[in-house]
């Protein structure tokens, strides 16, 4: 079982933080997370003693940098038990959504296929497939959802067709955070079609065990800075035999092996074809420890844990007549709500004033409005190193969140 | 800086700007009026908002859309103000209210019911609501041509 005071002394953002004169208490999980020492010190560690680019060095500490780069490649891979050469790193999951989208939906879409996408979808796994269709005349729709907002495998036999290419959705999604049966999804799109399925993983990868062979989706893409590592790093999980047939994004240093000036060049081999440019390396050296960081813990352990504090934050809120909450039956640390009569923005304003930082707003799934009813909701986001304690200052809160407008005159 | 009136009369204006805007709505003939779409990049906040300027004059004044109290009652209120001025006293008024925002120096008699918002500071977040409405008429009266 998790200590989670003995866990808050790992984070500096723990330490005697305020807000507004209150104790800070962080429920934004969902945009980011907070970074425990060990993963700052070494970001540091890159910068304070291993400064070299990768690739290219001829010299010991170049060595040593491609070392760790090959390290935490190997990291990322067991964490999610794919192989090491299918692991490229990205500047985070929007990088990687649209490295799928031009550089597989483009090359291989034509003229009526079919996009399979659900409402629920951050506006990267949806935006790039808006081009995607308008470059090569694919067609986009959307699987149903059930009336609270869950993706069920019977709702995506509804609409799948021999014409579906690609079928594109969140493992969790970010505003209801209800969690799909990947695996059956890939099940059903596998022994029915021909087309592949895309995971983003971006509100899934940091909460639960993903095991991308299990699950046997064809692409994952997740963020570090969502799972207590550092901002600007992140992966793309790709199938060996589908990195090989996607063509790159981004080309230039270090992607190839040689070129000449008739225009012939010879990419290397994936992963290194898609990490053209200068890496972020101390992202790398980051989520190195962050993966170790969360492996001292354990997958199962944070998953438990989350549902207990989830559990418990819904009991408590549940009791407040004043509050809607949309996701009451959803599987993650995401709890979306409104208070009644009260702009959600100004509603996170108040809950600021009282040191509470929660999101407001569309929350990139702009799509969902309509079916939501609401022109936007309080997004309440959890991780494991939250406490009970943290959930009652928001109970504390939103029992008055009526009065708003506190937060301008207090 | 002075404040005369008092916290509960500075809700009562937000709120009431909110709860019945007076100036909420897409006027008929919207072709004779300047307008400017203005979506906050940092919210979902997203107005319209709609001037007829007459011989240097704003003559008539609305704005449409969703965003939230602070937002609303600012824009409210700031349509209102700038009414019957013009341009260069309109556009008075929008640099007074906006010191006002930015802890400046600012002229309390221009700025009128926005001093209900002179708190805004202490919730910075709040910056950009509170200045959206005011920074689109900006934009209309700045603009050169007249309609």
């Amino acid at each position: 079982m998790i200590d989670v005071s003995k866990i808050r002394k790992d984070f500096p953002m723990f330490n005697n933080k305020t807000q507004q004169g209150h104790t800070l208490c962080y429920l934004d999980n969902a945009a980011t997370t907070f970074k425990p020492y060990s993963v700052i010190e070494a970001c540091n560690e890159y910068y304070l003693n291993d400064n070299a680019n990768a690739h290219r060095g001829d010299y010991d500490l170049a060595y040593k940098v491609d070392k760790k780069v090959d390290e935490v490649r190997q990291k990322v891979a067991n964490f999610i038990n794919a192989e090491k050469i299918e692991i490229v790193f990205t500047s985070g999951t929007s990088m990687s959504m649209n490295m799928i989208a031009f550089g597989y939906g483009i090359k291989f879409l034509n003229k009526g296929d079919e996009i399979l996408l659900t409402e629920a979808e951050h506006a990267s796994n949806v935006l790039p497939w808006f081009k995607v269709a308008e470059m090569t005349g694919a067609v986009i729709k959307y699987i149903p959802l059930t009336d609270e907002g869950r993706l069920t495998v019977e709702n995506l036999k509804s609409v799948l067709t021999e014409k579906t290419k690609v079928v594109s959705v969140a493992q969790v999604t970010n505003v209801l955070g209800f969690l799909s049966d990947m695996k059956a999804i890939c099940k059903l799109v596998h022994e029915t079609t021909d087309a592949i399925v895309i995971c983003d993983g971006a509100q899934s990868v940091p909460h639960i065990k993903v095991d991308v062979k299990d699950m046997d989706c064809d692409f994952l893409s997740f963020s570090a800075h969502k799972m207590c590592g550092p901002t600007g790093i992140g992966v793309l999980y790709g199938k060996y035999s589908l990195l090989q047939k996607t063509d790159v994004l981004m080309s230039g240093g270090g992607d190839n092996a040689r070129f000449d000036m008739c225009g012939n060049v010879a990419y290397l081999q994936p992963p290194a074809k898609f990490e053209a440019g200068t890496m972020n390396l101390e992202g790398i050296y980051g989520f190195g420890a962050a993966i170790d960081y969360l492996n001292s813990i354990g997958m199962e352990n944070i998953e438990s844990y989350e549902k207990e504090l989830r559990k418990y934050a819904i009991s408590k809120l549940k009791t407040l007549q004043n509050l809607i909450i949309y996701n009451e039956n959803a599987d993650s640390g995401i709890i979306t709500l409104n208070v009644k009569g009260v702009f959600p923005q100004d509603e996170a304003s108040y809950l600021n004033s009282k040191g509470i930082c929660v999101r407001s707003g569309e929350h990139c799934a702009k799509l969902l409005k309509d079916r939501l009813g609401a022109g936007g909701t309080i997004r309440v986001s959890i991780y494991f190193y939250n406490t009970k304690e943290e959930i009652d200052q928001l109970y504390e809160a939103l029992k008055n969140g009526g009065d708003f407008l506190d937060a301008y005159f207090n | 800086m002075p404040i005369s009136i008092n916290p509960q009369i500075m809700r009562e204006i937000i709120m009431d700007h909110y709860s019945n805007p007076i100036h909420k709505g897409v006027p008929e003939n919207k072709d004779d009026f300047l307008s400017v779409r203005m979506d906050s990049d940092s919210c979902i906040d997203d107005i319209t908002i709609y001037l007829k300027v007459e011989n240097d004059v704003v003559k008539e004044s609305y704005f449409e859309g969703i965003a939230c109290t602070i937002s609303t009652a600012s824009t409210d209120i700031l349509c209102d103000l700038v009414l019957d001025k013009s341009k260069k006293d309109a556009l008075y008024v929008i640099e007074q209210y906006q010191n006002m925002i930015y802890e400046k120096e600012f002229d309390e008699e221009a700025v009128g019911e926005l001093i209900a918002f002179v708190n805004t500071h202490k919730q910075a977040a709040r910056i950009k609501c509170a200045t959206l409405g005011s920074l689109g008429i900006k934009e209309l009266l700045e603009d050169k041509k007249d309609v």
